[in-house]
């Protein structure tokens, strides 16, 4: 067996004898799974997402086709278990009840919406979405149907734009008919969107894939933040075998710096690889999250666990001593799990701050999981193992210098 | 007999602080070897430069006819280190760490297992071998930590102060586990800064002071540097400034050397019979009480006073 791969194999058997470390690397991201999860009412029994009866407020002054499509979407048998949807005139009211907490989110539909889509308005109003901080889920669910109704309507209109302009080329209809015609082409797409606009997945194939479980998301995203405390505390081992004398005894050996890297390393990954592995099998053995396919599914685990220990590779080589590496691990725990969606979806931010979830493992992991959640196959997540493998091989890389210039290794 | 090991002029640099100033020294195949020195001497420098741990600035070694520079890895696969602190995985128990630290060294299967189960023989921990290492004491450490290092049985064994901070009974185990591995025909490289050690178990010994050998032999060839001189050890009471004492008595007509050590002061002279009384008087006239008075031959602690100036443990 290569003496790195040793190296790895010793450090992850110390990392699950350290009960402490266990604590955090297994039992707390457990621990707050369940309690979300029953926050969410996803142990209630009487949800298939976990997620039911979402207060939403509906204030629709648009007089045409599309603002009324929004209400029905809203209002329709798919999604009656998920949303509980009310109608008012008054936005001031919308927004009273969402300072109130008595909704996740308000849909304000502004008039002149559907003549302004249908005409290709330059200064076309926007519905407006006000979401609700303290439910951040469900305010996500509430903002991912208006922006796939919108999308619908954006293809229709979009559509009906092309075909018209085909008529007029292959001089099937004149100029003077052709306003007329795009119009209701485009009312009739908006006319259908609604019986599309649900939260299910349809694969390429037609086939209806898994319905979204909270948990998809809750449970990959508390193991991922606490990942990343778990990889920090993995590179912080490099550092302190140097100090406790096991890394210079390592060096003594008949074994290269380069290996006793490469298995320092090795090991950081491993444990990372470990602890994601098992809470993903503990809550699809213990709560029954489907995570759909095995092989994308543990994929996804090894480059979540790799994006991750680059940056514990990274911290380890670049802080000065054990303490500081515990120190800034705990803070970068945090602040990954708050830009990366762990502790909720990003909503709160400002948009400034959004960018800056792309270099986060939590972002790219939480996202893949969620979509593996809803039956996405590998190569639907490729992007997010693309972007995760990217940042563990710039992040190793980086380290790998920073190692050696300070001739830690 | 053949030399396991050559220094030629080993120098190690850390910006402007010249660490070792260029050592040279020999190890006889199944010799004990002493590298004898107070701390910061270059003592743990220049075995970390042997063993590979650390590039020499300037200079090399060979071991078994490898270089350090040039060759290291080989080196590194004929020599045994024990360093000065517990290299050990505290959560791992006595039989794992040995099972890590061989494969490290390349052994697996039987001979791994073989190993394992004679050097626990050796350090007397067999029954214990499944424990946790934080469970042991420190002298149970400090022999698995010995242990280590005999694994894979190199040609020489490096040894970094391997008695420091531990109680006389597990001192005395050591000591004696250093003895017999040599009567197996083992060479070691053994560092330490106390005298007695180096005297009971040194074929030759090194005297290493500043990053300098400034002396090197067999003890016998070491004390005939002092030329005969001998060594007056004046005893004073828990009360009494030795170092003060050592002032007074330094530049007394017939004294070489005097150092103080706690209640201790050894002032190095050419005839003890000469010296005698004129230090005692001279310590008298100063207020001090002398408790009492040993004539000792040389040893190394007089070679290293008469050298320096300055006692092993100053």
């Amino acid at each position: 067996m290569p003496k790195s791969l040793l190296i790895a194999l010793k450090d992850l058997t110390l990392a699950f004898r350290d009960v402490g470390g266990l604590l955090l690397m297994l039992l707390a991201p457990f621990a707050l799974t369940v309690g979300i999860g029953l926050v969410t009412g996803r142990f209630s029994g009487d949800s298939s997402t976990g997620l039911s009866q979402i207060p939403v407020v509906l204030v629709n002054h648009d007089e045409g086709d599309l603002g009324r499509v929004l209400v029905e979407t809203f209002a329709s048998a798919d999604l009656a278990d998920l949303l509980e949807p009310k109608t008012v005139t008054d936005e001031a009211a919308a927004r009273a009840a969402i300072d109130a907490d008595e909704a996740a989110a308000a849909v304000i539909v502004p008039a002149g919406f559907s003549t302004a889509i249908f005409e290709a308005a330059a200064d076309a109003p926007s519905i407006e979405l006000v979401l609700n901080p303290e439910r951040p889920v469900s305010a996500g669910v509430v903002q991912s149907i208006v922006e796939s109704l919108l999308s619908r309507i954006e293809v229709g209109r979009v559509s009906g734009q092309v075909a018209v302009e085909q008529l007029l080329q292959t001089g099937r209809i004149t100029p003077d008919q052709a306003e007329a015609i795009g119009r209701e082409f485009g009312e009739q797409q908006a006319g259908t969107a609604g019986s599309a606009i649900t939260i299910r997945r349809v694969d390429v194939s037609g086939r209806a894939a898994a319905a979204f479980d909270v948990l998809t998301i809750i449970a990959p995203g508390f193991a991922l933040m606490f990942l990343m405390f778990t990889v920090t505390n993995a590179g912080r081992t490099i550092v302190q075998e140097r100090l406790n004398g096991t890394l210079p005894r390592l060096l003594s050996a008949p074994i290269g710096a380069g290996e006793v890297l490469g298995g320092k390393l090795l090991g950081i990954f491993l444990i990372g690889v470990a602890q994601v592995a098992i809470l993903i099998f503990a809550n699809g053995a213990l709560f029954g999250v489907d995570w759909g396919e095995p092989v994308a599914v543990i994929a996804l685990v090894l480059a979540s666990a790799a994006g991750a220990a680059g940056w514990g590779a990274l911290l380890a080589a670049l802080a000065q001593s054990p303490a500081q590496i515990s120190g800034l691990g705990s803070a970068l725990m945090l602040i990954f799990g708050i830009l990366g969606g762990s502790l909720g979806n990003q909503i709160a931010l400002p948009d400034m701050l959004l960018p800056a979830a792309w270099l986060t493992p939590n972002y790219w992991g939480i996202q893949g999981f969620a979509a593996l959640g809803t039956g996405a196959s590998l190569a639907e997540i490729a992007p997010y193992l693309g972007a995760l493998l990217a940042m563990a091989a710039a992040l190793f890389g980086i380290a790998i210098v920073a190692f050696r210039r300070r001739g830690l290794v | 007999m053949n030399n396991i090991l050559v220094a030629r002029d080993l120098r190690k640099t850390y910006g402007e602080n010249e660490a070792v100033k260029g050592v040279s020294f020999e190890i006889k195949a199944g010799e004990i070897f002493s590298l004898l020195g107070p701390n910061g001497a270059g003592k743990t420098t220049t075995i970390s430069m042997l063993s590979g741990l650390i590039a020499p600035t300037a200079g090399d070694a060979d071991i078994a006819g490898h270089s350090i520079v040039r060759d290291s890895l080989r080196v590194r696969e004929r020599i045994g280190v024990v360093p000065q602190e517990i290299a050990l995985y505290d959560d791992l128990t006595a039989r794992e760490n040995l099972t890590f630290w061989g494969q490290m060294y390349g052994l697996s299967g039987g001979r791994l297992k073989t190993r394992i189960a004679a050097v626990l023989e050796q350090i007397g921990l067999s029954d214990r071998a499944n424990e946790r290492i934080k469970t042991y004491s420190g002298g149970m450490k400090r022999r698995v930590n010995i242990g280590v290092g005999l694994l894979h049985e190199p040609q020489l064994l490096f040894m970094d102060e391997p008695t420091v901070g531990i109680d006389p009974q597990s001192r005395r185990a050591i000591l004696d586990t250093v003895k017999a591995l040599n009567t197996q025909g083992m060479a070691v490289l053994y560092t330490t800064h106390y005298m007695e050690e180096a005297a009971e178990l040194s074929d030759r010994v090194g005297i290493i002071d500043h990053g300098k050998m400034i002396a090197l032999g067999t003890q016998r060839e070491l004390a005939q540097q002092i030329g005969g001189r001998e060594t007056l050890s004046l005893h004073i009471g828990d009360d009494q400034n030795s170092q003060a004492l050592a002032e007074v008595v330094r530049g007394l007509p017939g004294v070489d050397q005097a150092s103080a050590m706690d209640h201790t002061v050894s002032v190095i002279v050419v005839s003890a019979a000469e010296a005698l009384a004129p230090v005692v008087g001279a310590a008298s006239a100063n207020g001090f009480r002398i408790r009492g008075v040993e004539v000792t031959e040389p040893d190394l602690e007089s070679v290293f006073l008469h050298l320096t100036g300055r006692a092993l443990r100053d």
